[in-house]
């Protein structure tokens, strides 16, 4: 089995999500594409602890699974704060963290 | 024995301190005591000193009093320590002793003044640099005391300082001061570069030790740029041409500090200093003649400015400044002893002089002009019979001090071969006997040309200022027989016999012998030049009034030249003033300050600000282009791993 196909697999998911995070606009989509990179780079970690046959890979991706959970509560509580405040979702609107 | 010295500089200092720090909430009475307290207790410790000192063999009067090690750096060693010998003795004596009556004086004439309590602590702070100057033992203690009369002086000039005219006066001193100084502090620094030493004793011991490079006759050599360096020096402080301009302004402070300060003892520093240096100056010979002429023209011109002046104390200023150029004429012709001898006799009428003109002013409340005064001797008895005595002194009258010691100088010069010295030098004692005789004339008798509302405020001074000017009398009166010459049967000069033990280091060429008959001879003609000058000016003055003023107008030119002071101020105006202002406003502060100094400042900040306008478009807010730029660096981090680490 080789691992180059999963590797290959992991590398576009991530250009992709990195892609999402620097062209759109939307929030929701930037967080989406937040979770398209973690899990591109859990795939990563799945296919290593395979091919090397040790378990530390998985145990890396239940921590990064546990971070993503928490940061997605975190990251939509703001969301919904900034819609509040604003009555917009495009990250383009929310520049005030600037000179 | 002289276990007390230290005292004698250190009790002024007290009162200074005292009066200074709590002087404001004290009464003027116990300011007065304060001050005159330990300026009298100095008096009272430099006469016990000198009495001491008496004491003691001739070749034993040199007295040290070592203190403690100022600076120690490798070589160079700076002591303070005091000399006492008959130098210091005399200079000792005249500081306390002119000092303390002027400080008596002081409590009548200032009594309505402001700021009674400062006046005081700047007058015993001077007394104190006064005697540090003249009882030090080596050039930098010297200076120390030389500086410190000069920032007195500043101080006390500007002592009016709300008057625009004594605040300009008293920066004019000071710079005009600094000028001779930078002269004396390259003396200094000259002599611890030959010598390796600033104590006096070793120097000279060098010199007269030394090899023969130290003869006079070795030609100009280091020991005549030292001398010359050092009369830079002596010309500030002492007034002399060309930086004499300071010392008629300096009339713009109150009268006892003309008297103590610009007549009886600061300006006579640079003549101590030169008789201090007498093993310098006398091996010198060319700077010698420098200073005779430089004494001459200060003599001359000073005394003719004088001829014209109509404020009574300036005329005092530009007499003093006269005499000093006398003291330096004697200096010169290497007549040392009868330098510092006139400076003890004028000291005592000099300073009895401005005290009666303070006298006078402070009766005419505040005025100044010899034009609006005239037959004061009616209402001031007492000040015009102690001013009397002190012109008749300065005019070289017999038997009153002046005489002796102005005869002193006038023979010397002839003595020791200085002809047309001696001539200009006699021509000058005429003319100071017109010009003295002319202001008294002017101030005590003829018509009263003052206004009536004076009149009724005339009154003669209180006790408190009318016993200095009796004692100060006294002193001018007889002060001169501590001199008595040998043709008048005493045995030899016993004040030079005094004094002999401190310039013993001194060269001295072979002196011509002349007879007591010529001696006598030579001062009966200077006696007839003082009469003359007095006989002229009572004929212009009292017998004649108006002839004053027909004089004026057929020598208009003349008048004008004079009046004007032969244009110095505005000369020194035209050419270093005005260009060292406009220097410094075009270039200095237009050019470097504003241009260089600011501009580098100013530089650096737009630098700053530019650069950070360029950058700053790097923060804007977009959380997009945040995520650029980490994606960018870490696409290179990960390049830069692969293409170089790998």
């Amino acid at each position: 089995m080789d691992i180059q196909y999963y590797l290959i697999l992991s590398a576009l998911l991530f250009v992709v999500g990195a892609a999402g995070v620097i062209l759109r606009k939307n929030i929701i989509a930037i967080f989406l594409c937040i979770e398209l990179m973690l899990n591109a780079v859990n795939l990563s970690f799945i296919s290593f602890s395979r091919y090397l046959n040790q378990v530390h890979g998985q145990i890396f991706v239940f921590f990064v699974m546990v971070v993503a959970a928490a940061e997605a509560a975190v990251g939509l509580a703001i969301t919904i704060a900034l819609y509040r405040h604003r009555g917009s979702l495009n990250v383009d609107d929310a520049d005030l963290m600037k000179w | 024995m002289f276990e007390h010295l230290w005292l004698i500089p250190l009790l002024p200092l007290a009162g200074a301190a005292i009066n200074g720090l709590l002087g404001r909430r004290c009464s003027k009475p116990m300011i007065a005591v304060v001050a005159c307290g330990t300026s009298g207790a100095a008096f009272v410790l430099a006469l016990a000193a000198i009495l001491d000192l008496c004491a003691l063999a001739p070749d034993q009067r040199h007295v040290y009093l070592p203190f403690f090690t100022w600076i120690a750096s490798g070589d160079f060693v700076a002591k303070v320590e005091f000399l006492l010998d008959p130098l210091s003795a005399v200079m000792l004596l005249v500081v306390t002793g002119v000092g303390f009556l002027i400080h008596i004086y002081s409590i009548g004439y200032m009594q309505a003044e402001s700021g009674y309590y400062r006046f005081f602590s700047y007058m015993n702070l001077f007394l104190f640099s006064m005697l540090v100057l003249v009882l030090a033992d080596n050039f930098l203690l010297l200076f120390v005391g030389w500086e410190g009369v000069g920032l007195c002086s500043y101080l006390l000039i500007g002592y009016y300082f709300e008057r625009t005219s004594a605040a300009d006066a008293g920066k004019k001193a000071f710079i005009v001061n600094r000028i001779g100084d930078v002269g004396f502090i390259l003396g200094v620094l000259l002599i611890f570069a030959t010598f390796n030493t600033l104590n006096f004793d070793e120097v000279f011991g060098q010199i007269v030790n030394g090899p023969e490079r130290w003869a006079p006759e070795a030609g100009i050599g280091v020991l005549t740029a030292i001398a010359l360096l050092l009369f830079v020096g002596a010309t500030g402080k002492s007034a002399q041409v060309p930086l004499y301009v300071w010392l008629p302004d300096a009339m713009e402070g109150p009268t006892p500090v003309s008297a103590l300060i610009h007549a009886a003892t600061m300006v006579t520093a640079g003549v101590y200093v030169v008789v201090r240096c007498a093993p310098i100056y006398s091996r010198a010979p060319i700077a010698l003649e420098v200073i005779t002429a430089i004494g001459l023209i200060t003599a001359v011109m000073a005394a003719l400015i004088a001829l014209v002046q109509t404020d009574i104390k300036r005329v005092l200023a530009y007499s003093t400044v006269s005499q000093l150029g006398y003291m330096f004429v004697a200096a010169g012709v290497g007549a040392f002893s009868a330098a510092i001898f006139h400076l003890m006799t004028h000291a005592f009428f000099k300073a009895l002089l401005f005290l009666g003109a303070g006298s006078v002013i402070h009766a005419l409340g505040g005025e100044q002009e010899l034009t609006r005064m005239g037959g004061l001797r009616r209402y001031l008895p007492g000040t015009a019979l102690t001013m009397l005595i002190a012109t008749l002194a300065i005019s070289g009258i017999f038997p009153l001090a002046g005489f002796f010691s102005k005869d002193e100088i006038l023979w010397s010069a002839w003595a020791e071969g200085h002809r047309l010295v001696w001539l200009l030098a006699l021509i000058t004692a005429g003319i100071t006997a017109f010009y003295m005789f002319r202001l008294i004339f002017l101030t005590f008798y003829g018509g009263e040309r003052f206004p009536e509302e004076a009149r009724h405020h005339l009154h003669e001074s209180p006790p408190t200022m009318l016993v200095p000017l009796s004692v100060l009398g006294v002193l001018s009166a007889i002060g001169g027989l501590v001199g008595l010459p040998a043709w008048l049967g005493a045995e030899s000069n016993q004040f030079f016999r005094f004094l002999e033990p401190s310039l013993a280091q001194s060269y001295s060429s072979k002196h011509l012998e002349f007879s007591h008959g010529t001696e006598a001879l030579f001062a009966a003609i200077s006696m007839v030049a003082a009469m003359i000058g007095i006989y002229v000016a009572y004929r212009i003055y009292l017998q004649r009034p108006g002839a004053a003023e027909a004089i004026a107008d057929r020598a208009a030119d003349l008048y004008r030249l004079l009046r004007n002071k032969f244009y110095v101020d505005e000369i020194y105006d035209l050419l270093l003033v005005r260009p060292m202002v406009r220097g410094s406003e075009e270039v200095l502060w237009k050019g470097l300050d504003a241009g260089v100094i600011d501009g580098t400042v100013n530089g650096v900040g737009q630098t700053v600000q530019a650069s950070a306008g360029f950058l700053k478009n790097m923060q804007n807010g977009l959380v997009r282009s945040y995520a650029m730029w980490i994606l960018t660096g870490v696409v290179f981090i990960l390049l830069y791993v692969s293409f170089f680490k790998g």
